[in-house]
C-alpha cells in the first residue's frame, strides 16, 4: 500500500490528455527494454552472426584467427553430395510429415467439434503428445518398433501379417517409420489450432446451409473451409518449418541411420559443427537451408493465396 | 442432431481409431516400464505385464544420475519460466495496448523467430556463450531458454492483455489512479491467471527441451533429464528397454501434470491470439 501511494505521489497528478502521449512512449520504452535486450543479444544477434560465419573458415578449438573465405563454403557445399542427399531426405521428411499431419488433425478437429460423447477424453488424449519431451516420444516409439519386444511386430504376428521386421534399421522402412512418429508428435498443436479455427466459423451459416439441404461435404467446402483457410495455411507453413528444424525425434530413434537414410539436414549440420568442429561450413549449410525453405514457403503461400478468391 | 445414425456410428468409429493411435504408444511405454527383464526378453510381449515389477525404476536410478538430472532440469525450467514471464509481460502489455513501431517490430520478430533455422542460431550462440564463459552452465542454458520461450509467451500474453478491457483502466484513471496504481491494482489481478499459465507453459517447454541442452551442456553433472535419458541408449543403438522406459515415464510426469493444469488456458489463449492477432 505504501509503495503504491509513494509511486502515485512521485508521478504527480492524474495523466491528462495533453502530456500523456509522451509519458506513455517513455513508459513504453521502460517496459519493453527488459525483453528487448535478451532478444537482441541472444536471438537477432546470433542470427546475423551466423550468416557472417558462413563466409569464414571458423572451426572449433583452432588457435589461428578465423579468416574470411568469401563464398568458398558455398562452393564446397555445391559439390557435397552427402549434404544434398541429406537435404533431399529432409524435404521428404518435412512434406511427408506436414501433409498427413494436417489431414489427420483436420479430421480429428472436425470430430472434436461435434457433440460426441467421450469428447473430453479425446481432447485430453489428443494433447498428450504435445506435453511430452521429444526425447521421450522417440524412446516410446523405439519401444513400439523394437523387433522382438515391440508391440508393432507382435500385433502383426497376431493378425497373421508375417513376422514383421526391424523397422528402424531397415534401409527401406527407417524413413517411413520415423515419419509416422513425426506425424504423431505434431498432431496436437495442429488439431488445437484447427479446432480453434473451426469454433470461429459462423454457426448460423452452417445452419442456413443445412436448411437449404446442403450435405455435410457441401457444407464443409462452402462454409467451413473458407473460414478455416487462413488458419490452415498458417498452421501448415509453421508445421513445415518446425519439421525442417526437427532434431530430437530422429536423433533418438535412429541417429540418422541406417546408412544415412534418416539423416535430416539438422543432424547433418549438428555433426558437422559439433562433432567435426566445422562451424563455418555448418553455418553455410544453415544459410542454404533457410534460403531454399524460404523460397519453397513463399511459393506455397503465394500459390495458396492466389487460389482463394477472397484472401 | 441432424446427423444420421449411420453417420454417428462412423464418427464414433473414427474417434476410436484416433484414440487408439494417440494413446497406444504411451500405454506401451507404461507396460514396458513395469515388465521384468525376463519378460522383455521373451518373444511374445503382452500388453499387461505378467508379473509387474518396480525393478526397472530401481535399475534406472542405479545406471544414470536421474535425480541430479531432474534437479538440473527443474532449475533450468523454473529459472526460464520466471524470467520469461517477468520480461515478457511488460512487453506484451505495450504490444497489446499501444500501436507503436516497437510493438510492430516485436510482433514481426515473434513471427520470424518461429521460422528460425536452429542450425544457424546454435553455432553463433555457442560461440557467444563460450566467450561469456557460459558454456556447460545452467545459467547459460536458462538465458537461451528464456529467449526461446519468449515468442509463444508473448503471443499468449498479448491475447490475455487484450482480454482485459481497456475501459477498466480508463475508469481507474478517471477516478484519479496513476498509471502504476492502475497497473498494479486493476490490470495485474485480472492478468494473473494468464501470467501463471504462460509461465507454466514456458516451464514445460524448457523441461522438455533437448537440442540446446545437448549442445551447451558437456559434463554429466550439468546435464538435464532429456540429455541423460539418451545415455540409456548405447553407442550401437542397443538399449536396456526396461530402465529406459521407466526413466522416460518418470521424466514425462511433471510435464503431464503441469499440462493438465493449464490445458484449457493454452487452448483458450491460442484462440484469443488467433482471433485478434
Amino acid at each position: 500500500m505504501t509503495l503504491v501511494t509513494a509511486t502515485k505521489r512521485s508521478a504527480p497528478g492524474a495523466p491528462r490528455a495533453g502530456g500523456r502521449r509522451r509519458a506513455t512512449d517513455r513508459g513504453a520504452w521502460f517496459l519493453v527494454l527488459p525483453a528487448l535486450i535478451p532478444i537482441l543479444v541472444l536471438s537477432v544477434g546470433p542470427l546475423l552472426y551466423g550468416i557472417l560465419l558462413a563466409f569464414t573458415d571458423s572451426q572449433s578449438g583452432r588457435t589461428e584467427p578465423t579468416e574470411w573465405v568469401g563464398g568458398l563454403n558455398f562452393q564446397d557445399l555445391l559439390h557435397d553430395t552427402l549434404f544434398w542427399e541429406s537435404f533431399r531426405i529432409g524435404l521428404v521428411w518435412a512434406v511427408g510429415v506436414t501433409v498427413p499431419q494436417f489431414l489427420l488433425a483436420l479430421g480429428l478437429a472436425l470430430l472434436l467439434d461435434q457433440e460426441l460423447r467421450l469428447r473430453w477424453l479425446a481432447r485430453a488424449l489428443a494433447i498428450i503428445p504435445w506435453a511430452m519431451p521429444e526425447v521421450v516420444v522417440g524412446v516410446m516409439w523405439r519401444l513400439v518398433y523394437t523387433p522382438d519386444a515391440g508391440v508393432l511386430n507382435e500385433t502383426l504376428r497376431d493378425l497373421g501379417l508375417g513376422d514383421g521386421r526391424d523397422w528402424l534399421s531397415g534401409l527401406g522402412t527407417a524413413l517411413p517409420a520415423v515419419i509416422v512418429v513425426g506425424v504423431w508428435a505434431g498432431m496436437p498443436q495442429t488439431t488445437v489450432a484447427l479446432l480453434a479455427g473451426l469454433q470461429n466459423t459462423p454457426r448460423e451459416l452452417h445452419e442456413a446451409a443445412a436448411m437449404d439441404g446442403a450435405g455435410a461435404w457441401r457444407r464443409f467446402w462452402t462454409v467451413t473451409w473458407p473460414a478455416l483457410r487462413p488458419v490452415a495455411l498458417a498452421v501448415t507453413a509453421l508445421n513445415f518449418i518446425w519439421n525442417v528444424n526437427s532434431f530430437a525425434l530422429v536423433y533418438v530413434l535412429t541417429s540418422g541411420g541406417p546408412g544415412g537414410r534418416t539423416r535430416l539436414p539438422m543432424l547433418f549440420a549438428y555433426e558437422e559443427a559439433f562433432r567435426y568442429g566445422q562451424f563455418g561450413y555448418a553455418a553455410a549449410m544453415g544459410c542454404v537451408m533457410v534460403a531454399v525453405i524460404s523460397v519453397l514457403l513463399a511459393l506455397f503461400l503465394v500459390g495458396r493465396l492466389r487460389g482463394g478468391d477472397e484472401t | 442432431m441432424r446427423t444420421s445414425t449411420g453417420g454417428r456410428v462412423g464418427q464414433y468409429a473414427a474417434l476410436l481409431a484416433y484414440l487408439v493411435f494417440l494413446a497406444f504408444p504411451f500405454l506401451w511405454l507404461l507396460s514396458t516400464a513395469f515388465k521384468s527383464p525376463r519378460e522383455l526378453g521373451s518373444p511374445h510381449p503382452a500388453w499387461i505385464p505378467r508379473d509387474p515389477t518396480l525393478d526397472n525404476f530401481r535399475q534406472a536410478f542405479d545406471e544414470q544420475p536421474l535425480l541430479r538430472a531432474a534437479g538440473n532440469s527443474l532449475l533450468a525450467a523454473l529459472g526460464a519460466a520466471l524470467i520469461a514471464v517477468l520480461i515478457a509481460t511488460p512487453l506484451a502489455y505495450v504490444m497489446a495496448r499501444h500501436r507503436t513501431r516497437l510493438g510492430k517490430a516485436a510482433t514481426g520478430w515473434v513471427v520470424v523467430s518461429q521460422a528460425f533455422p536452429l542450425v544457424l542460431v546454435i553455432i553463433p550462440l555457442f560461440l557467444v556463450l563460450k566467450n561469456l564463459r557460459l558454456i556447460n552452465s545452467l545459467a547459460g542454458l536458462v538465458m537461451v531458454y528464456v529467449v526461446w520461450a519468449l515468442p509463444f509467451a508473448l503471443w499468449m500474453l498479448v491475447g490475455y492483455v487484450r482480454a482485459v478491457p481497456a475501459e477498466l483502466e480508463e475508469a481507474a484513471a478517471v477516478d484519479g489512479a496513476g498509471r502504476v496504481r492502475t497497473l498494479v491494482s486493476v490490470t495485474a489481478p485480472l492478468l494473473a491467471p494468464g501470467i501463471v499459465a504462460t509461465g507454466l507453459f514456458a516451464f514445460i517447454t524448457a523441461w522438455n527441451e533437448f537440442f540446446f541442452a545437448l549442445v551447451l551442456l558437456k559434463t554429466p553433472e550439468k546435464q538435464t533429464l532429456p540429455v541423460v535419458l539418451t545415455h540409456f541408449i548405447g553407442a550401437e543403438g542397443v538399449a536396456d528397454l526396461g530402465p529406459l522406459a521407466a526413466a522416460a515415464f518418470l521424466a514425462t510426469l511433471p510435464s503431464l501434470v503441469v499440462f493438465a493444469i493449464i490445458q484449457r488456458r493454452i487452448t483458450g489463449g491460442m484462440t484469443a491470439g488467433a482471433v485478434r492477432g
